[in-house]
């Protein structure tokens, strides 16, 4: 540990396992250490064992839920889009040989007190009771206008600059109402309030975009793709690709306390008596907690149920998204559930998450409307975590710390919080477009 | 090359041990017939892949090196996943790398699934002078775990492609099955019309 490194990376979460693999594939010499014996940080995901240890004290999980090693029950719960930006960084990277993905079934959405599908099929569509017909065809002509429009190309603009046109602006001109609206808005651009409403309608055309194409890339059910074995996969994914480049992992290290020089710019991380070296330190907000903020809140429930979410036409992973103007409240909730089949519990068991941001100090009663969709359930943990962001300057401290998890459905968020990271970091913008395992296939 | 009409196993293989104990080399001499003898703790390439064809089946090795994460005890769950075969290697001029074969061998059955093919190797055969650890002794040990035992060089080559044939053999009789799982890498065939829906 007597060394000196470029970087010292503290904390196993995703967001830090990508920045240690990203920088050692540049050539950083990399020290990644978590004070926990396991890898994923936040974003692990835990067997039975584990889970009774961290919600229920000194209970041992019953015996009838199986075998604890059978479960991996995550602990920040997203899917990723299948176009989306973390799997163009599982496919630069090469990451994608160390795991398996699955598509998720299907994405459903609440809506006037029922459980409907967000339509993945012409025929889909055409049943669906979300819309009526003649809104049907107004809708047509507004994803007509977001499928061609081309960032690039002005003549698809049809006269409106999207950079300043409000998103209510664009929707008025093809006259749709407001359940509608909230459809697109919330099931297919995936915003988790109503605020997009009245910013530049470009992000949410962008976003209904990544929508259509992650759909069709797998021709599954939903935008979605998971990882067999959970997501605590993909930190331990990328920590490999850190290691395989020359990245050194001690795991079970305590304190890792953080040393700085009288100017405050970081000198050094210090675990059981031993100081290591370094220019730079990477971490979550768990290690620096003087220099980031509470901005909120996540409150979550899981179940371990023996039955797919009703309702759901017998899905066995899939996601409900329940939006906050259907519910009375300011954000979105959502019900995730994985099972058997995504290897993250024993056969016939399945695992459902219902999260939202926390409005109140209560997550019981404020995940009602979410749990009482999902029927009745083997066990129950209620928990709520408190979200932080960054205070420091990195320019003066050299510390670059990761924002948490946020309760949104999929990783765009976090991935963007590593590529800007990756810049402070480096100075250098990460170029996803280029492939690195045919990179290093040509040079063998 | 895979003969026609045989049934293709494809098995993810791990390989365990201490560092230093040449596990690395066992696997470049495998797979690319060559040796160093100051090879690098690995870094750079910890993935290699290679197919043996045997009468009954041809079997798609993937295999997987500990990337130096062995050092300080910081192997992922990742690592054991879904693997059908694992190798476990110590240096026989090394008793210290013996006792520490144990553990791993004792960290596969708590992590590793249950009908894995699991091999116990004696590498660096070619230090037979300074010989720490009896082959009775590794037989043993082997035998007790339900592993076979070999005794290879990765320098001379001597028992290495005899330890991937056994281990395909009796992979071949287990037969292991793969997940129905996507490649993330392929693009989508026939692409189609984005917002399809509400016609």
């Amino acid at each position: 540990m007597d060394e000196e490194y470029d970087v010292i990376v503290l904390g196993t979460g995703l967001k830090e396992c990508i920045l240690s693999g990203l920088l050692s594939v540049d050539g950083l010499k990399v020290l990644h250490m978590d004070r926990n014996d396991y890898y994923g940080g936040e974003s692990t995901s835990l067997n039975l064992i584990q889970l009774w240890r961290r919600f229920r004290g000194n209970d041992k999980p019953p015996a009838h839920l199986g075998s604890s090693r059978d479960y991996n029950v995550d602990m920040i719960p997203k899917f990723m889009m299948a176009n989306g930006t973390l799997v163009r960084v599982l496919i630069h990277t090469d990451v994608t040989k160390y795991l398996y993905f699955k598509a998720v079934d299907g994405s459903y959405v609440f809506n006037k007190g029922k459980v409907h599908k967000v339509p993945a099929t012409d025929m889909e569509a055409l049943k669906s009771p979300l819309m009526g017909i003649f809104e049907k065809r107004r809708a047509r002509k507004f994803f007509i206008y977001v499928q061609d429009y081309d960032e690039k190309d002005p003549k698809t603009h049809e006269g409106l600059d999207l950079t300043r046109v409000t998103t209510r602006e664009l929707i008025a001109k093809y006259g749709l109402d407001d359940n509608t609206v909230d459809f697109i808005g919330h099931a297919l651009a995936l915003h988790r309030d109503d605020r997009y409403l009245n910013e530049p309608a470009l992000d949410t055309v962008k976003r209904m975009k990544l929508y259509a194409e992650s759909l069709a890339r797998f021709q599954g059910g939903s935008p979605y793709i998971y990882p067999l074995y959970g997501l605590g996969e993909l930190p331990q994914a990328f920590a490999r690709l850190s290691a395989v480049y020359g990245g050194t992992y001690m795991l079970n290290k305590p304190e890792c306390k953080v040393e700085f020089n009288e100017e405050g710019k970081v000198i050094g991380v210090t675990s059981e008596g031993e100081t290591a070296r370094c220019k730079k330190v990477v971490c979550d907000p768990s290690y620096l907690p003087n220099k980031v903020r509470k901005v909120g809140r996540v409150a979550r429930a899981i179940a371990i149920m023996s039955h797919p979410i009703p309702n759901t036409n017998d899905s066995h992973s899939v996601q409900v998204i329940l939006p906050q103007k259907q519910l009375g409240r300011k954000s979105d909730m959502y019900l995730f559930c994985c099972s058997y089949s995504h290897n993250v519990a024993p056969k016939g068991k399945f695992i459902a998450f219902v999260s939202t941001e926390a409005e109140t100090d209560h997550p019981e009663t404020e995940l009602k409307p979410g749990i009482d969709l999902l029927g009745p359930v083997d066990e129950i943990f209620f928990d709520v975590y408190d979200r932080y962001e960054p205070v420091n300057e990195p320019s003066l401290d050299n510390c670059f710390i990761s924002t948490s998890y946020d309760a949104t459905t999929h990783f765009e968020s976090t991935v963007m919080d590593v590529l800007n990271m990756y810049t402070l970091i480096t100075g250098k913008v990460l170029d996803l477009s280029v492939d690195l395992s045919a990179a290093s296939a040509a040079e063998e | 090359m895979a003969r026609p009409g045989n049934k293709i196993i494809q098995a993810k293989l791990v390989l365990l041990g201490d560092m230093g104990t040449g596990k690395t080399s066992l696997v470049l001499r495998f797979v690319k017939g060559q040796f160093f003898e100051n090879q690098e703790p690995t870094i750079g390439a910890a993935f290699f892949t290679q197919i043996l064809s045997l009468q009954e089946a041809t079997v798609k090795f993937d295999i997987w090196d500990t990337a130096g994460q062995e050092r300080y005890h910081s192997l992922a769950p990742m690592y054991y996943r879904g693997a059908a075969a694992a190798v476990v290697v110590f240096d026989i001029a090394s008793k210290d790398t013996f006792i520490r074969a144990k553990k791993w061998v004792e960290e596969l059955q708590r992590q590793g699934n249950s009908n894995l093919v699991m091999a116990l190797v004696a590498n660096k055969s070619d230090l037979e002078p300074s010989r720490e650890v009896d082959t009775e002794e590794g037989e043993e040990f082997a035998q007790e775990n339900g592993m076979f035992y070999i005794e290879t060089s990765a320098k001379t080559a001597e028992n290495i492609n005899d330890l991937f044939y056994e281990i395909a053999q009796r992979l071949a009789k287990a037969c292991p099955s793969k997940p129905s799982t996507m490649n993330l890498n392929n693009e989508v065939q026939h692409r189609r019309k984005l917002f399809c829906c509400f016609g």
